[in-house]
């Protein structure tokens, strides 16, 4: 079968760092995967054509780039699933990580990111013989972060990353989630804290569920950072505006039956937080001028009675 | 210049155990590697990892014994002695270090059964087991702060009077060459899976370290025994873990019946991997193959289960072939996938060149002999990396620091430049497959005087290529293209000591099955074959036997 391919290359040498797409044409088993055809490429094609790959069995993590623009491990990515009808298939590095050549970024951001977090188990103490005793459900329960093969998948499509290189990214918060639930570890506490006040931390993610699409192991980053969330303010971390965002929301809806957009705003920001309420009132002149103010006294819901309902039920069945 | 007390060549489970061991006695170490420490090989270990465990009624005796006689009594008996008895600790190590290994209802490590042993006592985490070690010892190196040369590729061994003195390495982000002195080298660097074709081995497992031993004067011992996995999948080759069979899979010929019961009745699936790749090769031999496969089957296990505790076995079955394997059987076949030989050591590591180690896959201890069992390889990492380097420690404490001499430098950058300067000529790859289909051909599951001959005559006609391959990448950052002309280089010295050791070899032992010679011989043959480079003699090599250590279990006749 005729794979066709255009891949993006950089060439380092080259002072301006020179960037083109290039095409290529190759024939292989129609089974194969686009690390194959990548292959074929580098070994009978283009020898200059630079990228990362080892294991070919999606366990090591080389091999992660941008495959019609969502960014994958292409050793367990066929052919036959990105070009269906043998269109062309564009390679690109990932992103939001430095181009070293061609399809090869630099690990730095990732690992980075990765020592942000100390990530290692720290226990109190050791048992005076033999292993930690734990249920193996909170065992198999750390598999989905252990799963993780840092291939930097995630990292690559990250919206928040793409605008804010602090945030420690989604594969460093899973590496975390791993060790905030690890029976273990003794730091939950101060790890959870340091998450909840470091800036780039868990607050900083958009939910906008893009590492949970394109992680290639089922780790599903975002859900793992709503988790620390969670544990986080059940642990008393409420200094956050991403806490008060959320209790407003709920307070809102509870007592509306529907979000009060404006005090959600002023909630978040926090009412005695004069700078950043300041910061918000450009944006309330121009929503203004669009028409698109929310009202600023709330109106309730016709069903907002069963709504409440519906919430005192909830919260009855938690406790 | 660089320098270093202890230099690491490798970032797998040998060398980050190596490594961690030096660093905990806060002396100066560094790992090298190819590439970066979590992309190691040791991540493709999916079944688990042994250890006789005394606090619950397990006995090392019996794991030693098993693994003896899974070596067809060709292991070092003093050798596998050490590994047994120090498992048990390494295991709880390692699950201290934050392994999340699976657990039994009373909170303690759970296990399951391997091939080759009667006792289930394989620890593990899903299918994922080296990953899961590698990511926690990787994690503990952060812990330590244990520096790595991340992606920085080793082509020579420096040697000063016969001494091991450190490397010459070039980085390949930068395209430098740079020298890095130490007072002792761990070759802890992998296999070599990429000498055949197919292989379940990444494509980086090249045997550099293996051949940089051999050119340094090491000898390579029992090259010869090559592992044929019975489970790879079928047209792709990736392994699919013997952990399917330990958790009770079946292997089904085309008439569906399990045929294990001809060849091994008391262990069925569960004898040791030799026997049951060549079971399979025979009923396909035999015509009740199913396109040149035969089948697993695991459907009785439900797919919760399988999902549960093969997770991983699930998902490459998914993805490759589109198969699920609560559904339906997975074609599988016997594929090349571990070397018990390598780089000669005694149970310290050190091999008969001063100042050079070697632990893990890269070395032969030899407690794997003519057939290694599962799980036992991710033992022999730990194990052999933590004894290398703290006979590595007490050997840097009488030497001095290495000479600032930079003349291998010199004589490497000459050499990769004549490498980048040759005139078009053919293709790496190429060359690379005609050796390693050759090396299929001629030492597979089955081999005999003709077949290792034909291999032979095969690799002297790859060699006589080998110098006219180009490298048509003339850049300096990330020139993959060259590293492939350095690494076909190492990979045929590894497939020159593996040809000659199986022609050494007059009998069949384990791995090594030769049709014409069927017979193990004790007699003659219960003996390691070594191979040394010799430039001076006609085929480049010199060979010579050394004597197995028998302990306290005489050779028996070995069924399953």
């Amino acid at each position: 079968m005729i794979v066709d391919l255009k891949i993006k290359r950089f060439d380092p040498s080259d002072s301006g760092g020179k960037t083109w797409w290039q095409e290529y044409s190759v024939d292989i088993h129609k089974d194969s995967t686009v690390l194959d055809a990548l292959i074929q490429v580098r070994e009978y094609e283009d020898t200059s054509l630079a990228l990362r790959c080892a294991c070919r069995a999606s366990i090591c993590g080389s091999c992660g780039m941008r495959v019609n623009g969502n960014a994958k491990l292409v050793c367990k990515t066929r052919v036959v699933e990105v070009a269906p009808n043998g269109e062309q298939i564009i390679v690109e590095p990932m992103g939001n990580q430095h181009v070293v050549k061609d399809l090869v970024i630099s690990l730095d951001t990732f690992f980075d990111q990765i020592k942000r977090i100390k990530p290692y188990v720290q226990p109190d103490e050791s048992p005076e013989s033999g292993e930690y005793i734990a249920s193996n459900e909170s065992m198999e329960n750390l598999l989905t972060s252990m799963n993780c093969i840092m291939c930097g998948v995630c990292v690559s499509d990250c919206t928040v990353l793409e605008v804010d290189s602090n945030f420690i990214g989604p594969a460093a918060l899973a590496k975390a989630w791993r060790f905030v639930e690890d029976p273990r570890d003794s730091k939950k506490e101060s790890r959870l804290s340091e998450l909840n006040n470091e800036d780039g931390g868990i607050w900083d993610c958009t939910r906008c569920m893009k590492c949970v699409e394109v992680c290639p192991k089922g780790v599903s980053p975002m859900d793992r950072i709503m988790e620390l969330r969670e544990s986080a303010i059940e642990s008393g971390n409420k200094n956050t505006p991403g806490y008060h965002h959320t209790e407003s929301f709920y307070n809102s809806v509870k007592k509306h039956g529907r979000l009060d957009e404006t005090r959600l705003a002023v909630d978040s920001a926090g009412i005695t937080n004069v700078t950043r309420l300041l910061d918000l009132a450009p944006v309330g002149m121009k929503a203004m001028i669009k028409g698109k103010l929310p009202p600023i006294l709330p109106h309730k819901s016709e069903d907002h009675k069963n709504i409440k309902k519906l919430y005192n039920k909830v919260e009855g069945e938690e406790k | 210049m660089y320098e270093h007390d202890v230099l690491i060549i490798g970032g797998g489970l040998a060398g980050l155990r190596a490594g961690i061991e030096v660093t905990r006695h806060g002396v100066d170490v560094a790992v090298i590697s190819k590439v970066h420490p979590v992309r190691s090989h040791s991540n493709a270990a999916q079944g688990g990892i042994n250890a006789p465990l005394t606090d619950r009624g397990d006995e090392w005796e019996g794991h030693a014994y098993d693994t003896i006689k899974g070596s067809d009594f060709l292991a070092d008996q003093d050798a596998v002695e050490i590994m047994s008895s120090e498992a048990g600790d390494a295991v709880i190590e390692l699950e201290r270090m934050g392994v999340i290994f699976s657990r039994g209802e009373d909170g303690r490590l759970g296990t399951r059964a391997f091939g080759g042993q009667k006792v289930a006592r394989t620890f593990f985490v899903g299918a994922i087991t080296g990953s899961a070690l590698l990511h926690v010892l990787y994690e503990q190196s952060i812990k330590l702060g244990l520096g790595v040369y991340e992606e920085w590729f080793v082509t020579k061994l420096i040697m000063e009077d016969g001494v091991c003195r450190g490397v010459v390495a070039y980085d390949i982000k930068s395209g430098k060459l740079h020298t890095i002195k130490a007072k002792a080298v761990i070759m802890a660097s992998g296999g070599s899976g990429r000498v055949f074709e197919p292989s379940t081995n990444a494509l980086i497992c090249t045997g550099d370290g293996l051949a940089l031993a051999y050119r340094a004067g090491a000898p390579l011992m029992d090259m010869e025994m090559i592992q044929y996995h019975p489970t790879t999948l079928a047209r792709t080759g990736i392994l699919l873990s013997e952990a399917a069979r330990g958790e009770g899979a079946y292997l089904l010929n085309s008439k569906g019946e399990r045929f294990m019961e001809k060849y091994a009745p008391d262990y069925m699936e569960l004898a040791s991997r030799d026997v049951v790749s060549r079971s399979e090769q025979i009923e396909i031999d035999e015509g009740r193959g199913i396109d040149g496969n035969v089948h697993l089957d695991l459907r009785h296990l439900g797919r919760d289960y399988i999902e549960q505790r093969l997770g991983y076995l699930e998902e490459v079955s998914q993805e490759f072939l589109g198969i699920s394997m609560a559904e339906e059987p997975v074609p599988v076949r016997p594929g090349m996938h571990y070397i018990m030989g390598g780089i000669k050591t005694d149970y310290n590591g050190a091999t008969i060149v001063p100042g050079l180690y070697a632990a893990g896959e890269c070395a032969n201890v030899s407690v794997h002999g003519a057939n290694r069992l599962g799980a036992n390889s991710l033992l022999d990492t730990v194990v052999f990396g933590r004894r290398s380097a703290v006979h590595a420690l007490e050997y840097i404490k009488s030497v001095e620091s290495a000479s600032k001499s930079e003349v291998d430098l010199k004589s490497e950058q000459v050499r990769l430049q004549s490498i980048l300067d040759r005139p078009k000529g053919e293709s790496i790859a190429k060359v690379r497959e005609d050796m390693a289909l050759g090396m299929t051909k001629g030492i597979g599951v089955w081999r005999d005087q003709s077949s290792m001959e034909g291999a032979l005559e095969n690799l002297n006609n790859v060699k006589t290529r080998v110098p006219h391959v180009s490298v048509e990448d003339k850049g300096k950052v990330f020139n993959t293209n060259l590293l492939s002309a350095l690494e076909l280089e190492f990979m045929v010295d590894n497939a020159e000591a593996i040809v000659h050791g199986a022609l050494m070899r007059k009998e069949s032992r384990g791995a090594h099955f030769r049709t014409d010679l069927p017979e193990r011989d004790d007699e003659n043959w219960l003996k390691h074959t070594l191979v040394y480079k010799d430039d001076n003699s006609n085929n480049g090599v010199r060979t010579d036997t050394s004597p197995v250590k028998i302990t306290q279990w005489e050779p028996v006749k070995r069924v399953y």
